[in-house]
C-alpha cells in the first residue's frame, strides 16, 4: 500500500496552500484554459513569450492540492526556458507521474520530482498534468481549452 | 430525514413495518453481498458510494447465472419451450416492477437502459409531439445533468424555453417560486424525487398537483428515490417516473420508464425495429401495443429478470424498514460529520434520503477521496453530474457519502475517523 506522505509531500502541500505565480498576466501573448470536467478542476495559464523563450508564466483557478501544486511548481520550473526545453521537461514529468521514468531521469527535473508519488495513484495523473497540458496548448497557440478527461 | 409524520405529504406509503418485532439484522444482510467481504488497501471495504451505484446481493447475481444456464432464449418470438419460459420470466419481472411502483397496468412499465434513456425517450417522443415554439419546460436548480440536457436540446430544437425553479440555502425547492413559474405555456415539468447531490426529498405530490392545474405533465427522476423510500406513482400523481436498476441493487444497463397509458398510447415510438410492430409492409407499419411499442429490438432479458430479483430482495426486507435504517444512518452521519473539524454539510433539507454531501475547508474533495480510499472507504468526489447545484452553493465539487441498506454505524464512525486523518495530512 502506497504511503500517503509519498503523494502529499510537504512541498506539494505548501505549494497548494500558497501557490507561486498565482496571478493574471495582463496582455499575455499566450493563454489557455485547462479543465477536468469530471472533477471540476479548472485553471487558466498565462505566458509571455519573447521569441522562443518563456519570459513570464502564471496561472489562476481552482482544483485539488495535486493539480494546484503542480501548476505552481510548473510555473517556477519553466520560466526562462525555451519552447524546446519546456517540451523536454513536460515529457520527463509525464513519464515520471505515469511511472515510466527511471530514477536517473528524476534527478533531471529538480523539485518536480516531488510528484513521483503520483505514479502510485493512476487516477490522480490527470490532476498532476492538467496545468502542463494547458500550458502546452497555450504555447502552441491553441485557442481551445484542454481537458484531461 | 423523513419522519413518519411527514410521509403522507411526500407521497410515501406509511410505515407498514412500524412496530414490527423483527430487528433489522444488518450483519445478516451484509452476508448477502459477496463484494462487501473484501479488503481494499489492506482495510475492510467501506462502500459509501451507493448513490453512484449499489452493490448486488447474491440473489441478483444468481438470477443472471440461472437465466443463462437454464432459460436463455429470445422473448416474444418463439413457440418453443425456452422462448416461452424466458418470456414468462421477463413479463413476470415487469409485473414485479408494476407492483413496486403501484402502476395501474403492466403496459405502463417500459424497460429502458436506465434513467437517462427513460428521460431521453420522453423528451424525444412526448416532447417532440407536444412542445411548440414559445412553450416552456420547467426543471429545478437541483437537477442531474441527465434531467437538464435532454430538455435543453428539445427546447433549442423547438424554440421553447427551459425555466429553472430555484432552491434555498438548505437545498429545498422554493415552492412559491416554483408555483409562480408555472403558467399556460408550461407543458412539461421535470423534477428529481430525491436530489443526487443534496439528498433533498422533493414534495412530488404537491408539485404534480400544481403542474396539473396548468395542464403540464410531470416527469419524476426517481433514480435516487427508489432505493430509499416507498414509491407509489399513482399517489404521487406522476405522469412519468424513471429509475435505474443498478441503484436499487440490480444490474447496470437496465432501467424503467413508467408512463400513464393514455400518454404512452398517444406517443410515437422512440426507436423502431423488431418487437415494436404489429405488422410491417413496405408501405405501412402498424405499431405494437404497450409496452412493446417502446421496446424495439431484443432487450436485456437477463437484466430485466435480475432487476425483478433485486426488487424481490428489497421487498423481502421491506422498503419501509430499509428507509428507517437508512434514515437513522443519515441522522447519525450528519451528527458525526458535522462534528468533524472544518467540515460543512452541503444540503440541509428537512426531508432527506440517502445522501450526505460535504466540503472541508482548504481541502479539495479529490484529496479527501484519495485519503479515504487509503482507509478502504469509497465515497464520490466531484460535481456529481450536477454542476448547477455546485454553482448554486459556490463550491467546485463536494465529497459525498451515500448510504444503502447494508451500511452500518461502525462504517460511519470509520468515515469520521478518516476525515480526522485528512485533517492531519493537511494540517
Amino acid at each position: 500500500m502506497p504511503d500517503l506522505r509519498e503523494l502529499y509531500q510537504e512541498v506539494i502541500l505548501e505549494h497548494s496552500k500558497a501557490p507561486r505565480n498565482y496571478r493574471e498576466i495582463g496582455g499575455a501573448n499566450r493563454k489557455a484554459e485547462g479543465f477536468n470536467p469530471l472533477c471540476g478542476d479548472h485553471y487558466t495559464v498565462y505566458a509571455q513569450m519573447e521569441g522562443d523563450t518563456i519570459r513570464d508564466v502564471s496561472f489562476q483557478g481552482a482544483g485539488c492540492a495535486i493539480s494546484k501544486a503542480s501548476a505552481s511548481l510548473m510555473t517556477q520550473s519553466v520560466k526562462g526556458k525555451t519552447l524546446a526545453e519546456f517540451e523536454g521537461l513536460f515529457s520527463k514529468f509525464h513519464d515520471m507521474v505515469t511511472g515510466h521514468a527511471s530514477a536517473a531521469n528524476r534527478g533531471e527535473i529538480g523539485k518536480l520530482s516531488v510528484f513521483a508519488g503520483v505514479s502510485e495513484y493512476p487516477v490522480r495523473v490527470k490532476c498532476a498534468t492538467l496545468a502542463w497540458h494547458a500550458l502546452n496548448a497555450a504555447l502552441k497557440g491553441s485557442q481551445d481549452s484542454v481537458s484531461t478527461e | 430525514m423523513s419522519a413518519a409524520a411527514n410521509r403522507s405529504s411526500l407521497g410515501v406509503a406509511p410505515l407498514a413495518a412500524a412496530g414490527s418485532a423483527t430487528p433489522y439484522d444488518v450483519q445478516k444482510i451484509r452476508a448477502d453481498f459477496p463484494i462487501l467481504s473484501q479488503t481494499v488497501n489492506g482495510k475492510p471495504l467501506i462502500y459509501l458510494d451507493n448513490a453512484a451505484t449499489s452493490q448486488k446481493p447474491r440473489a441478483v447475481i444468481d438470477a443472471i447465472t440461472r437465466y443463462y444456464e437454464t432459460t436463455n432464449a429470445n422473448v416474444h418470438r418463439g413457440v418453443h419451450y425456452l422462448s416461452q419460459h424466458a418470456t414468462d420470466e421477463y413479463e413476470s419481472a415487469r409485473e414485479t416492477v408494476r407492483r413496486f411502483l403501484n402502476a395501474a397496468e403492466p403496459g405502463e412499465i417500459i424497460f429502458v437502459r436506465g434513467t437517462t434513456e427513460g428521460i431521453n425517450l420522453v423528451a424525444h417522443s412526448y416532447g417532440r409531439l407536444k412542445i411548440q415554439a414559445g412553450d416552456e419546460i420547467l426543471v429545478t436548480a437541483m437537477e442531474h445533468h441527465s434531467d437538464i440536457v435532454p430538455w435543453q436540446i428539445l427546447a433549442q430544437e423547438k424554440s421553447a424555453r427551459l425555466r429553472v425553479a430555484p432552491i434555498n440555502e438548505a437545498g429545498e425547492l422554493l415552492m412559491e417560486e416554483f408555483a409562480r413559474l408555472l403558467g399556460p405555456r408550461t407543458k412539461i415539468v421535470a423534477v428529481p424525487h430525491v436530489s443526487n447531490a443534496l439528498g433533498t426529498i422533493n414534495p412530488v405530490r404537491e408539485i404534480t398537483r400544481l403542474a396539473h392545474e396548468h395542464g403540464a405533465v410531470v416527469l419524476v427522476d426517481g433514480a435516487q428515490a427508489v432505493p430509499h423510500i416507498a414509491v407509489d406513482v399513482q399517489a404521487l400523481g406522476a405522469d412519468f417516473y424513471v429509475f435505474s436498476s443498478h441503484k436499487v441493487y440490480g444490474p447496470t444497463g437496465i432501467g424503467v420508464l413508467y408512463g400513464r397509458s393514455a400518454l404512452l398510447n398517444a406517443m410515437p415510438p422512440y426507436q423502431s425495429g423488431g418487437d415494436m410492430i404489429s405488422s410491417v409492409t413496405f408501405e405501412k407499419t402498424t405499431y405494437n401495443k404497450l409496452p412493446h411499442k417502446f421496446e424495439a429490438g431484443t432487450p436485456d432479458i437477463a437484466g430485466v429478470i435480475a432487476l425483478g430479483a433485486a426488487i424481490n430482495y428489497v421487498n423481502g426486507i421491506g422498503i419501509d424498514r430499509i428507509a428507517a435504517h437508512e434514515c437513522e444512518l443519515l441522522a447519525y452521519a450528519t451528527e458525526v460529520i458535522s462534528a468533524a473539524p472544518h467540515v460543512r454539510i452541503v444540503g440541509k433539507a428537512k426531508e432527506k434520503a440517502g445522501v450526505l454531501s460535504f466540503v472541508m475547508d482548504d481541502v479539495h474533495p479529490h484529496d479527501i477521496g484519495t485519503i479515504l480510499d487509503q482507509e478502504g472507504i469509497a465515497i464520490r468526489t466531484g460535481h456529481h453530474c450536477a454542476q448547477p447545484v455546485m454553482a448554486r452553493f459556490g463550491v467546485p465539487a463536494t465529497a459525498r457519502a451515500s448510504f444503502a441498506l447494508y451500511n452500518t454505524r461502525e462504517e460511519i464512525e470509520a468515515l469520521a475517523a478518516a476525515l480526522r486523518k485528512v485533517r492531519e495530512v493537511f494540517a
